[in-house]
């Protein structure tokens, strides 16, 4: 089964279209809210996890981009800094998918993007302002 | 047959010193035994990064024309408060210092961008950074008001002191509570969620040398990339906590004060940091050597990850109340494997002190050394020892009438 993660940017005026519903119903895709802010009125964003056949899943991008929906796949969305990275850890106990693993052996961290939900918790925890979401 | 300090440096200067990381003493111990460790190696290099919020930069500036009198007014940097209360041009600004505009924990958690910590690394760095500053004239010092531009190379010196630093061993950090608290060990996440250690362990200075036998007032360290020294025996110094068999104390115990010019330090070893609804702080590289004069001390370097242990505390209750409470014992080892239990709870663990970056310091270290670039230097006085009866209290809060 296909499954991606997707970032999707609501226009406002058009959070009051029922958009996710059609993804199910037209599309057969499964999905997974990981992160929602929608408000009428104002441009909504939404982290969304989708699965289901890889072709119905491309038709789905299209008619979300036809809808005036702005689609960003979501490993682009949170960067690490490699200069300012200075592999201390704070990063790894509050991401709650686990992103963040440790290296037994060289003990610097290691960041598994395709993990990431892009919640955010990372950037505030990170002293060393490491951690940015790009939305 | 024991070495001095005097025939090290010789070896140093010819090239002909062996000097190796305390990560690499543990296998040559374990390998060749105490005795011959001690006959082969010459150095061990030990090394820590992670937040010292004890530290300030003292600056002395040049003398304006008319001249002002700084000491007793108030001055900023980039619009972080100075501590002006010296002679004339002296400043000093801490780590943890923040600009009046700083919005702190009004909403909280706070995100504290920009700090003392960080006003030290821009320095370090070269930038230019705001001078504001007002006072009452004098009429030695008639001026009343500076505004300007000054960058490290425009001040006389420029050093970095911190009272408190290389902590021989820290807490584990937990929070039994449910909600997530905001602390300098991190966040942390609400229901033992996760757990935050602060200690390079086996490479730690303090945990290799722990009855502060070569390291003391007058050790010649590396601070931040540069030279720096010990300078006294850290504030909070206590020496007198329990210890394992092998001499590691088992919760935070002796603590050293060094000082280093900030114009030889490089910002990749000094730099500003941010602790979510806590404030800001500096993250300060340190190398320390250690000369292996004899076998207990070649001992002393080899101890590795499974023989120190530490404490965990909840930091959501018993530590902000000041309670004495341990949630249990576990080894660097455990926390380093990523994963400890607490209460039977299977919690994830991190560091806040850099373990690569204590790995390059040691190795950077260690490279002087070789080269015959840094020597090294006894000490002229020792810290207070485990029974020397020298501790740590807790302030007795007492009442103030009215009129005292």
């Amino acid at each position: 089964m296909y499954s991606k993660k997707i970032v999707l940017h609501f226009p406002s005026g058009l959070v009051n279209k029922p958009i996710i519903y059609r993804l199910t119903k037209d599309f057969d895709l499964e999905f997974n809210i990981l992160r929602a802010v929608v408000n009428p009125e104002e441009e909504g964003l939404m982290v969304l996890e989708l699965k289901g056949d890889e072709e119905e899943y491309k038709k789905a991008i299209k008619y979300l981009k036809d809808s005036a929906v702005k689609v960003q796949t979501l490993s682009q969305d949170v960067i690490r800094d490699e200069k300012k990275c200075v592999h201390c850890g704070l990063c790894v106990g509050v991401c709650p998918t686990e992103a963040f693993e440790v290296d037994q052996i060289s003990r610097e961290i290691i960041f598994h993007q395709e993990k990431c939900i892009a919640c955010g918790a990372c950037v505030g925890a990170c002293p060393y302002k490491a951690m940015t979401t790009k939305f | 047959m024991a070495k001095t300090i005097a025939q090290i440096n010789e070896k140093i200067k010819k090239g002909e010193v062996v000097v190796v990381t305390a990560e690499e003493m543990i296998k040559i111990v374990k390998n060749d035994g105490v005795a011959t460790a001690a006959k082969k190696v010459d150095v061990v290099t030990t090394a820590t990064f992670g937040p010292m919020c004890s530290s300030g930069a003292y600056l002395n500036l040049d003398h304006t024309k008319p001249k002002i009198k700084l000491g007793g007014g108030r001055t900023t940097l980039n619009g972080v408060e100075a501590y002006a209360g010296f002679a004339a041009v002296d400043i000093c600004i801490g780590a943890t210092a923040l600009s009046e505009e700083d919005p702190k924990n009004k909403v909280f958690p706070g995100e504290f961008k920009y700090g003392g910590g960080h006003v030290i690394e821009d320095l370090i760095k070269g930038k230019d950074l705001k001078l504001e500053a007002t006072t009452h004239g004098t009429d030695c010092y008639p001026a009343k008001k500076l505004n300007t531009l000054i960058n490290i190379n425009d001040v006389n010196e420029a050093i970095l002191f911190n009272p408190r630093n290389l902590y021989q061993n820290y807490n584990v950090a937990v929070n039994l509570s449910g909600r997530t608290v905001y602390t300098y060990m991190g966040t942390l996440m609400p229901n033992l969620g996760n757990a935050n250690y602060c200690s390079a362990g086996q490479l730690s200075p303090l945990l290799n040398d722990p009855f502060y036998k070569t390291i003391g007032i007058g050790t010649r360290i590396l601070l931040g990339g540069g030279i720096g020294y010990v300078a006294w025996w850290g504030t909070q110094h206590n020496p007198g906590v329990k210890r394992t068999k092998g001499g590691t104390p088992l919760s935070p115990a002796g603590t050293a004060a060094v000082i280093g010019d900030l114009k030889q330090m490089d910002s990749k070893w000094i730099k500003g940091v941010s602790f979510q609804g806590y404030g800001t702080s500096l993250a300060v590289g340190i190398g320390v050597p250690i000369p292996v004069l004899n076998e207990e001390i070649a001992k002393f370097t080899a101890v590795s990850d499974s023989e120190i242990f530490t404490n965990i505390v909840d930091y959501s209750k018993a530590y902000p109340q000041g309670i004495s409470d341990s949630l249990g014992r576990v080894s660097y080892e455990q926390l380093k494997s990523g994963k400890i239990k607490v209460s039977g709870k299977e919690v994830l663990t991190a560091g806040i002190s850099s373990y690569p970056k204590a790995v390059e310091i040691a190795t950077e270290l260690k490279e002087k050394i070789a080269k015959g670039d840094f020597l090294l230097s006894q000490a002229v006085a020792s810290f207070p020892g485990p029974d020397s009866g020298y501790k740590f209290k807790s302030l007795k809060v007492r009442g103030i009438k009215r009129g005292e």
